[in-house]
């Protein structure tokens, strides 16, 4: 093989009381995709961040085409030809295309020329765009072309790509390969982080793993396993969640015409929602995020009032009573922000756990808090869902995400609950907790509870529910059973395609 | 009452004399609104602004310099706001009330040995032609420098957030610092740079105040415009001309209150003092209750590069 673009040799950075990487070291070569692999906190990000230059290496070297490479500034990495796609934080949603695009760029071009190339690039490469829209108002997979056209418009040599696809549907993953083995045969070297493995095994060439910090191993991930990649990954067995089919009990959740305006600029209205939950069945909804999420678990939870008859649960009517109300009768939910709409960040644990199981845990009696009982409630979540913390008394922020997510699903789960609404449970969380958050949901079905997962991580809810639909601007798809559902199906019903004639299981019983 | 005894031509000239203040104020208000930063400290930079001016332009005879030093310490006020939020986090809000405290008790303490003196003022400015047309003449074209220099202001605020790059990564600070900063501008940096800007422009209000409007020095004579003023940047939603109307509005309405006092109207003195206040809240509040309030998304949020 030729001289390598990109060497990365010794490369270590510490934080105060956690080593990030440690002696890392590989080779991106001219037209090669390499796949960074790891689990969260495996210091993926911290080594990207030091190629495109926003974090410097404690020691060891970059070298970029034989010469040292040692980035002060994003700046000048991207000047270097190392252009960055991120997962988050990198839009302006009140700004419009072009201005996006000129923000990431050394030296913009007036709008109107910047516009028409724009135009021109985004066809090309199969990603069409208008410049002058609102970056709010597109959606998740137009943002992430915005990103990558930003990219692409500076002819980088290197591309870094953080989890491109945890937000698309398995249509635009399809274009957006497309897109990715294009710029490959073009001789750019791809970096391409994500843990969605099948991904990796179909579009990678070397995949390099690692694992706090360190790097575990390089390999060709067409040649290895899902599996064994996965455990590299973990360094230890993985097992799957699984669960005997059982048979559905009584409908308990009835939700019939649901409808809701949309609760802000940016948000979703939802439109004629229907779905019936069983005892012990859990509903997958799927579907691209920002198409009303958000807002039907807010519908389901109380946080929204919906229009009376619209929920019910054991045929009583429940769409006028508030959270509180519905925790009182069993319907518990567990929103997807972890930070501030599961979990007061700054609060501790017991005072969170206080504020999410005072109804049914009994944690008041006549209007004072029973502070050793929400301890102890604090302490059996911490304790049955191997959550990480020194103690319940440390705040909610302090704890890692995939922490504090395990320890806020475990809060619902075990306080019981009849219908439990679920939104992202595993997101953010690595393998091995994920494994075990969605066997504590299919625990809790087999006891007899329903439950709605609402989900972006196809793989998860093929992996867990009965039944599923698909979320698309507000309206809900019919309802079909999992069993037998192709990929290509599920793509269809995620775009809006509703295929009526497959008929509403739940109607026809 | 005897309305013929408001002459409109003057009623039109001393409205732009009246609302210059607020319109600086404002202007210097929304930029630093605009990189995502609330400073609540303006009536404090105002007052502090006006007695500086005051003092340099009593002391050399030079009002020109007295602006220029009123501008150096209404931003020099600022820095301290500015490092206090920016560089040691603390709260935008309570730093902003505590900064306008300061400034009022600084500007009296300062103040004192210059009560009822009569500043030097600065001239009108003779437009050959335009100054000699009759009654448009004497109404919009002959004033002052800093009339015409506020003017201007705006018109370069809205062409520099509109058209420039600078606007642009001003713009995009003040929607998302966390973006901003991935991209890889220095969050903090700009925010100062806007916070000085909008410091040296409420040091100039309040020098125009002192050294034009009055012309002399009494403690608190600021009187609640640097409050407006941030109320009229809200109400403008964020908009450089709106925050003209909005001004002018309230000057307006000021001046011609006080004319109709003159006139002896027969509405009590209470209800046509407020009414400047409720005319101009209620205009603005009209005029953006149309959606789209383009408050910036960051405002008032603190930055820190940790993540």
């Amino acid at each position: 093989m030729s001289d390598p673009l990109l060497r990365l040799s010794g490369l270590t950075k510490a934080y105060p009381g956690v080593i990030a990487n440690s002696d890392v070291s590989f080779d991106i070569h001219k037209g090669e995709v390499h796949a960074l692999l790891g689990e969260n906190g495996a210091g993926k990000s911290t080594l990207v961040k030091m190629i495109y230059g926003l974090v410097k290496p404690d020691s060891g070297t970059m070298t970029l085409n034989g010469a040292p490479f040692t980035p002060p500034a994003p700046r000048a990495a991207r000047l270097s030809g190392v252009a960055m796609v991120f997962q988050h934080f990198s839009l302006f949603e009140a700004l419009n295309v072009a201005e996006n695009i000129a923000l990431g760029m050394e030296d913009a071009p007036k709008q109107r020329d910047l516009a028409a190339k724009i135009k021109d690039v985004s066809h090309q490469y199969g990603l069409p765009l208008d410049p002058y829209m609102r970056v709010g108002d597109l959606s998740a997979g137009e943002r992430q072309r915005v990103e990558i056209i930003r990219c692409l418009l500076q002819n980088p040599k290197i591309l870094i790509m953080d989890e491109p696809t945890s937000v698309l549907t398995p249509q635009e993953v399809e274009i957006l390969f497309k897109t990715l083995r294009q710029l490959k045969a073009e001789g750019t070297a791809i970096l391409y982080i994500s843990h969605k493995l099948e991904e990796i095994r179909s579009l990678c060439d070397t995949a390099t793993i690692l694992r706090l910090g360190k790097k575990v191993a390089t390999c060709t991930p067409a040649e290895t396993s899902a599996k064994e990649l996965a455990e590299m990954m973990v360094g230890e067995t993985l097992h799957v969640p699984e669960r005997a089919a059982g048979e559905f009990g009584e409908v308990l959740l009835d939700v019939n015409g649901l409808s809701a305006p949309a609760p802000s600029e940016f948000g979703t209205a939802l439109k004629n929602v229907c779905f019936t939950v069983r005892a012990g069945e859990i509903l997958g909804i799927g579907g691209v995020a920002g198409n009303g999420q958000d807002e039907l678990l807010g519908a389901l939870s109380g946080e929204v009032r919906a229009p009376a008859g619209a929920v019910s649960l054991r045929g009583k009517d429940i769409s006028r009573l508030g959270p509180q109300e519905r925790r009182s009768l069993g319907v518990l939910a567990a929103p997807e922000e972890r930070l501030g709409h599961a979990a007061v960040p700054d609060m501790s644990l017991t005072e969170n756990a206080m504020l999410s199981g005072a109804i049914r845990k009994g944690l008041v009696s006549s209007g004072f808090l029973n502070w050793g009982k929400a301890k102890d409630f604090a302490d059996e979540v911490i304790k049955a869902f191997d959550v990480r913390t020194p103690s319940a008394s440390n705040a909610a922020r302090s704890l890692s995400g995939g922490n504090l997510q395990k320890f806020v699903i475990g809060r619902e789960v075990l306080q019981d609950p009849d219908v439990l609404v679920v939104n992202q449970p595993t997101w953010g969380v690595d393998a091995s907790a994920a494994a075990a958050i969605r066997q504590s949901l299919m625990d809790l079905a087999e006891k007899g509870a329903a439950l709605v997962v609402i989900s972006q991580d196809l793989d998860e809810l093929m992996e867990i529910s009965d039944h599923f639909a698909a979320l698309n601007e507000g309206r809900l798809s019919a309802t079909r059973p999992i069993q037998g559902l192709s990929v290509e199906e599920i793509g269809l019903m995620m775009g809006g395609v509703h295929d009526h004639s497959g008929a509403n299981l739940e109607g026809a019983a | 009452m005897d309305l013929s005894s408001i002459n409109p031509i003057l009623l039109i000239a001393s409205l732009m004399v009246s609302a210059t203040p607020i319109l600086l104020a404002a202007l210097g208000e929304l930029v630093v609104e605009k990189s995502g930063v609330l400073n609540l400290g303006v009536e404090g930079m105002m007052i502090t602004g006006a007695i500086c001016g005051f003092a340099i332009g009593v002391n050399t005879g030079s009002p020109v310099l007295g602006f220029m030093f009123a501008a150096i310490c209404g931003a020099l006020l600022s820095l301290a706001f500015g490092i206090l939020t920016q560089y040691l986090l603390s709260n935008q809000v309570a730093t902003g009330l505590g900064l306008t405290l300061v400034g009022l008790g600084l500007s009296s303490l300062i103040g004192k040995p210059y009560e009822g003196i009569k500043s030097p003022t600065l001239q009108k400015m003779e437009i050959p032609i335009l100054s000699d047309l009759p009654i448009v003449g004497r109404m919009l074209f002959s004033h002052d420098p800093m009339v015409y220099f506020s003017i201007a202001l705006v018109a370069v605020v809205w062409a520099v957030l509109k058209y420039t790059r600078a606007g642009l990564i001003l713009r995009a600070v003040g929607e998302s610092h966390d973006a901003a900063h991935a991209l890889g501008y220095k969050v903090v940096r700009i925010r100062i740079m806007a916070i000085l800007f909008g410091g040296a422009c409420a040091g100039l209000a309040g020098a125009y105040i002192s050294l034009v409007r009055v012309p002399q020095w009494t403690e608190g004579m600021t009187a609640g415009a640097g409050w407006i003023a941030l109320a009229i940047v809200v109400f403008a939603s964020w908009k450089p001309w709106r925050i003209l109307i909005g001004a002018y509005l309230f000057g307006g309405v000021t001046v011609l209150q006080l004319n109709l006092q003159a006139a002896g109207a027969k509405v009590p003195v209470e209800v046509l003092s407020m009414s400047p206040y409720l005319i101009t809240i209620l205009v603005l509040v009209i005029i953006s209750a149309r959606g789209n309030h383009g408050a910036p998304a960051a405002l008032g949020k603190i930055f820190h590069a940790s993540r």
